[in-house]
């Protein structure tokens, strides 16, 4: 301890940035944090891959046979070119689940206190997770692609426009991994979180055209199932990637999927980015 | 000196429980304050609301002469914390974890690096740098995160139960790292239950209690305050302790007490150890046999008791902003402070008793 005296004295704090500056450079360095973590934790990568291709696997292969899509005459019509925007969306939401327990665990763990008593910007914390988890969701959707290649789904209508259906599928997993912080703020104990996050997601996904056609639905699901915010992205990356069987639905927002795909998304990530932002000041961890 | 600390009247409730009721203190510039209270007392709630994590109700609070409600962000650049838990990243190392707070404090990437060396090297990380935090001991992780506390050498610094589940040889070695902080002028307010670690690393010591501050002054002023020194002795026979008491009532500042089953006579005296070697004589000189003799002063434990009525709990968490761990200690007697034994049979405060609590020959 001879040299205690130089060490004791460090630089003072420079004066905090203020601003749009400061959001972005303390949300990367938060981002980065989760980054680092997430590859030091690979199980959750791992466990978060295996569901969704355990899904296109059981969908396409046991249940396939089974369900009767409209308008489906040729060969090349099978369940797996339907299903796979469907299975798509679906993974990209679960991107709450992520958020949410890794907000709580911080919570728990004494790590926002630390966060909240160094002077960075106050939704740094929260961008940064959640940029963390769209890096995350773009790496499954990815692998689940090439899965999908595989058991024999297929883009038809050329690389542009399958790229915009995988923005619009990042940018509604962007705005659930929001929605999955202001439940990680709420719950505060990981465990909870997670099935907090996950438990609404299952009626969510299921009523909606991921799966089967909203046609087979009984008459007052199908106006839920048509405005969902999930079954416009499900359709319009069937749109995109031109897995559409048939005609398209004659409900206004699937007659505007992309539209209606993007406002969702907007608007979810405007009202809970906000929701989470002011809980996340207030917290009392 | 301007204080670098003030809380005025601090009010903050939780549902219907009051954490704080008028919490007022102020710690001077370059000293330490250490603030003592049971669970639930309203310790760590005050450190929460002066390190701008917590909004009071009411009441105001500057730090560093910066105003904690109206700009808690320049306040977050003055102040480093250090709480009960190690609030460090298990999944990143000690350097990644360093790095980044200092990043947060806005420095640049390659100071914020070069620091959390600098500051490994003095916590003695350097070896563990590269390891993630989850693979520390514990001692390991609480020097981490007084580390991460110290990135950029707050003049102003809050450590919530340091050494709370330390061991004794890590204790010692925090101690001397807030030594020295506090030798190179750095303000600290300290939270503790281990009244020995108030006592020797606090210049003031400030006891709370149902979030109010109940006492205040140096640990030989509320010593002072709640008696003096005094003799004890244990006779041999107990046919003679009559006899003691009326050889030491010439010594007597007061009336002595006595405790039948045990032979023990305490003797309120003043004069140190020139009156311990008199009642010696004295005592010897009349053929009374004696088995133990002692001159004893109050310690912090003996204010503790006698101010709140409880013996301070040391093992016990504690968040004082939970506010259901308020009143789950009890209003009775707790576990006693490591070291404090014998603290059994001691009914309220009666400073005269409860040297045999604290156990303290000094």
């Amino acid at each position: 301890m001879s040299t205690v005296t130089e060490h004791a004295i460090g630089p003072a704090a420079p004066t905090p940035r203020r601003g749009l500056s400061a959001t972005l450079h303390d949300s990367w360095v938060v981002a980065k944090r989760n980054l680092r973590r997430m590859s030091r934790i690979p199980e959750i990568v791992v466990f978060g891959l295996m569901q969704p291709v355990m899904f296109v696997l059981l969908f396409s292969y046991v249940m396939g046979g089974a369900i009767n899509i409209p308008g489906a005459d040729s060969s090349s019509d099978t369940y797996i070119q339907f299903l796979m925007a469907g299975i798509f969306a679906q993974t990209v939401t679960f991107a709450v689940a992520g958020a949410s327990a890794g907000i709580a665990e911080d919570m728990t763990k004494g790590l926002v206190d630390r966060f909240r008593s160094l002077p960075m910007a106050r939704s740094a914390v929260l961008v940064g997770r959640t940029l963390a988890d769209l890096c995350q969701t773009a790496f499954t959707v990815i692998v689940l692609a090439l899965v999908a290649l595989l058991v024999g789904w297929r883009i038809h209508d050329g690389a542009l426009k399958a790229l915009g259906a995988f923005g619009l599928l990042l940018l509604l997993g962007y705005a659930f991994s929001w929605i999955g912080a202001l439940i990680g703020l709420s719950v505060r104990s990981p465990e909870a979180a997670t099935s907090a996050g996950l438990i609404w997601l299952f009626p969510l996904t299921f009523v909606s055209n991921a799966f089967v056609p909203v046609s087979s639905m009984p008459g007052w699901l199908e106006g839920v199932a048509y405005w969902n915010p999930f079954s416009a992205t499900v359709q319009a990356c069937r749109d995109l990637f031109g897995n559409q069987i048939g005609p398209v639905d004659s409900a206004w927002p699937m007659q505007h999927a992309a539209l209606v795909s993007v406002l969702w998304s907007v608007v979810i990530t405007v009202v809970f980015s906000w929701l989470s932002v002011r809980k996340y000041r207030s917290a009392v961890g | 000196m301007a204080p670098a600390i003030q809380a005025e009247n601090l009010v903050k409730t939780f549902g219907d429980v009051r954490a704080l009721d008028g919490v007022s203190l102020d710690v001077p510039e370059g000293t330490v304050l250490g603030l003592l209270g049971p669970n639930g007392a309203g310790k760590t709630t005050t450190v929460r609301v002066l390190t701008t994590l917590l909004r009071p109700d009411s009441g105001r609070a500057v730090v560093a002469g910066v105003d904690v409600l109206k700009h808690p962000n320049r306040v977050r650049s003055l102040i480093g914390l250090s709480g009960q838990y190690a609030a460090v990243d298990e999944y990143l190392t000690g350097f990644e974890n360093l790095t980044m707070v200092g990043e947060l404090y806005q420095m640049r990437t390659r100071d914020a690096k070069a620091r959390a060396l600098e500051l490994l090297e003095w916590f003695n990380l350097t070896e563990a740098k590269d390891r993630t935090a989850k693979t520390y001991s514990g001692g390991m992780r609480r020097r981490l995160d007084l580390a991460a506390a110290l990135v950029v050498r707050p003049p102003v610094m809050f450590l919530d139960e340091p050494t709370t589940g330390l061991d004794p040889r890590n204790r010692l070695a925090l101690w001397e790292v807030i030594e020295t902080l506090v030798e190179q002028g750095t303000t600290l307010l300290l939270t503790t239950q281990y009244l020995e670690e108030a006592d020797r690393l606090a210049h003031d010591i400030a006891v709370v209690d149902h979030g109010r501050v109940i006492a205040r002054g140096t640990a030989d002023q509320l010593k002072a305050q709640i008696g003096g020194e005094r003799i004890e002795v244990v006779v041999h026979d107990p046919g003679l302790v009559a006899d003691a008491v009326a050889a030491l009532s010439g010594y007597a500042l007061g009336e002595p007490a006595v405790e039948r089953n045990t032979r023990k006579i305490t003797v309120p005296v003043s004069g140190g150890a020139r009156v311990l070697a008199d009642a010696i004589r004295e005592l010897d000189g009349r053929g009374i046999e004696i088995d133990d003799i002692g001159l004893r002063r109050p310690t912090l434990d003996d204010v503790f008791l006698t101010l709140t009525g409880r013996v301070a709990e040391a093992a016990e968490e504690d968040r004082g902003a939970d506010p259901k761990g308020r009143g789950r200690s009890g209003r009775g007697r707790g576990r006693s402070t490591d070291g404090a034994d014998g603290a059994d049979g001691v009914e309220g405060p009666e400073p005269d008793k409860q040297a045999v609590a604290a156990g303290g020959d000094r």
